[in-house]
């Protein structure tokens, strides 16, 4: 319907832009990661001892095991929330369906940084819930091990994904065939087996996206640890952040870069042949 | 009783009283926890509300003598307020770039065929699943390769770069949901593409442009990761925040949170209208597919 010409008008700028702004910078990452830093300036030298450090010193290992267990961690918790609600708005919510969605959009929008500074105002030792259990007179001094600590991380960085865990688990319950659940009662199924064995399935594809989604994330946060987290909370981006910040070794950055986009990028291919397998639409 | 008959059967036989009584204590149950839920979701937000009002600092149970006087404060605040200026114009021209190349970009997938296409598909839409901290600091690379030094001109481009998917995904779900007869008939009528494209295509797309450039406007307002490496002298205003809570908090920072939530709630629930309106509840699409 349309001549070639229209189409190319149509496809070349975003290709340039997405060429410039995003192919060229990933490749200068890329070429970053086998240069290296002497006295201060980056040295366009190849070689691979910015890889051959990050598997010789362990700190690196440490710190991206940790940040898997966080992003594990909050992974599984906004879960754990998530589908309980999906589930309930799916199937219970009745009319309220439309409002009570919205409700769950509406954080999802809202500053990532004014969530984490909200967390950070109620967890501190000065801060909301301690306030709160000395007023029960539940505790006499405050708490201190709420803030800056991996516990304070996994609870903000839940609070900030379970909204996009909850999506796409919603959507898929929704698109749930209704005859297909009461075929299985009629056929005299227990609920519990109806669960597990048609309702669960079909909702594997959006639980993967929602979980690829808290996960992949968390991976590659570095604000959350910023605002919320201390020395045991570290994680791997912060690291990153570090080398290109007062560390500078910005090509050893760039490295570790590439291992979270490789990782990411990994995780994403994977997710993505699974949700084919799973999916019976 | 013929087949039809047997099938259609209520389901009497199905749900014995004992099952009944199951589904509504699990209903009940399950009702409770969403409601646990929901307080999750909106408890720091409430608390950071309230204690906007508290004379005596951003902790402390109760919140007590409550006051104006940090949104005084907050209102003759000259850096917090320039630091605004600059995040809306950098959103402003993140939204002039992600329409444009985001608009070529939804038309390209939904009409044309290339080769590398689905290539370009993942490309496009990668930011809206990477790591903000890659996205900004690949881009302060190159900046920096070309000697091109950290400002507002960067952060710029890198919202544009970073916000081109978000653009991208909500206009192919309107073109996708758009009538194609129309332009066909234009086409057949003899209107160039041009013609049709400003006098058939764009108009019927109104809406989703709108409701793009509303959402790519809001997240770029409220966008840090890539901008905390991009950025010059100049904060943009979550920047300026930033900064701030390295020297110590005070509920002049809830007064502006509060602020930037209130705008926020209000900018998602025009752009939800227009998007519910224009390609009913696909959010969900945006978010399953990145």
């Amino acid at each position: 319907m349309y001549s070639r010409a229209y189409k190319t008008i149509l496809s070349a700028p975003p290709l340039l832009w997405v060429a410039v702004f995003l192919l060229l910078p990933y490749a200068l990452m890329f070429a970053h990661s086998f240069w290296l830093v002497r006295d201060g300036l980056i040295i366009h030298q190849w070689n691979l001892q910015n890889y051959a450090k990050l598997f010789e010193n362990h700190v690196y290992l440490v710190v991206l095991l940790r940040t898997m267990r966080i992003a594990a961690g909050v992974t599984l918790l906004s879960l754990s929330l998530g589908y309980p609600l999906a589930y309930y708005m799916s199937f219970h919510a009745g009319p309220r369906k439309e409002l009570l969605y919205q409700l769950v959009i509406v954080p999802l929008w809202v500053s990532y940084l004014v969530r984490g500074y909200a967390w950070k105002t109620i967890l501190g030792s000065e801060g909301v819930l301690n306030g709160f259990l000395q007023y029960l007179h539940l505790t006499r001094e405050p708490v201190s091990f709420f803030l800056y600590s991996p516990f304070a991380v996994v609870l903000t960085l839940t609070h900030i994904y379970t909204p996009f865990v909850f999506l796409p688990l919603y959507a898929s319950l929704e698109h749930i065939p209704r005859h297909l659940i009461e075929a299985s009662h009629d056929l005299g199924a227990s609920p519990r087996a109806t669960f597990f064995r048609v309702i669960l399935p079909l909702s594997l594809p959006g639980l993967l996206a929602g979980a690829t989604f808290a996960f992949v994330l968390t991976l590659g946060d570095f604000l959350g640890p910023l605002l919320v987290g201390g020395p045991s909370s570290v994680m791997i981006a912060n690291i990153v952040q570090s080398l290109f910040g007062t560390a500078y070794d910005w090509p050893l950055g760039a490295a570790i870069s590439v291992c979270i986009l490789v990782l990411t990028i990994s995780l994403l291919f994977l997710t993505e042949s699974l949700e084919k397998r799973w999916s019976f639409r | 009783m013929s087949a039809n008959e047997r099938l259609a059967t209520p389901s009497s036989v199905a749900y014995p009283e004992q099952r009944k009584e199951f589904f509504a204590k699990r209903e009940s149950a399950l009702a409770i926890f969403s409601f646990m839920v929901f307080s999750f979701l909106y408890l720091p937000v409430g608390v950071l509300i309230v204690y906007s009002f508290n004379r005596d600092g951003v902790g402390g149970f109760p919140p007590k003598h409550l006051t104006l006087h940090w949104y005084a404060q907050l209102f003759s605040d000259g850096p917090i307020w320039d630091s605004v200026i600059n995040s809306a114009l950098v959103a402003a021209g993140a939204v002039v770039v992600a329409l444009t190349v985001g608009l070529l970009a939804a038309l390209a997938l939904d009409r044309a065929d290339f080769p590398g296409k689905s290539t370009f598909r993942r490309l496009v839409l990668l930011p809206l699943i990477l790591p903000g901290i890659i996205t900004g600091l690949s881009l302060l690379m190159f900046a920096v390769s070309l000697q091109f030094s950290r400002s507002l001109t960067l952060v710029f481009f890198g919202h544009g770069t970073a916000l081109v998917s978000v653009a991208t995904t909500e206009l192919f779900a309107g073109l996708q949901k758009m009538e194609r007869s129309q332009e066909e008939a234009s086409l057949d009528l003899g209107a160039t593409p041009w013609q049709t494209f400003w006098r058939i295509t764009l108009p019927n797309l109104r809406l989703s442009l709108i409701a793009a450039g509303l959402l790519v406007f809001t997240l770029s307002m409220d966008e840090i990761a890539v901008t905390f490496f991009l950025i010059g002298s100049d904060n943009t205003l979550p920047l300026e925040i930033w900064a701030r809570l390295r020297r110590g908090i005070t509920p002049e920072i809830n007064a502006i949170s509060t602020l930037i939530f209130v705008v926020s709630v209000a900018l998602i629930l025009v752009w939800y209208r227009i998007r519910t309106r224009t390609t009913g509840s696909e959010v969900q699409e945006l978010l399953e597919r990145p």
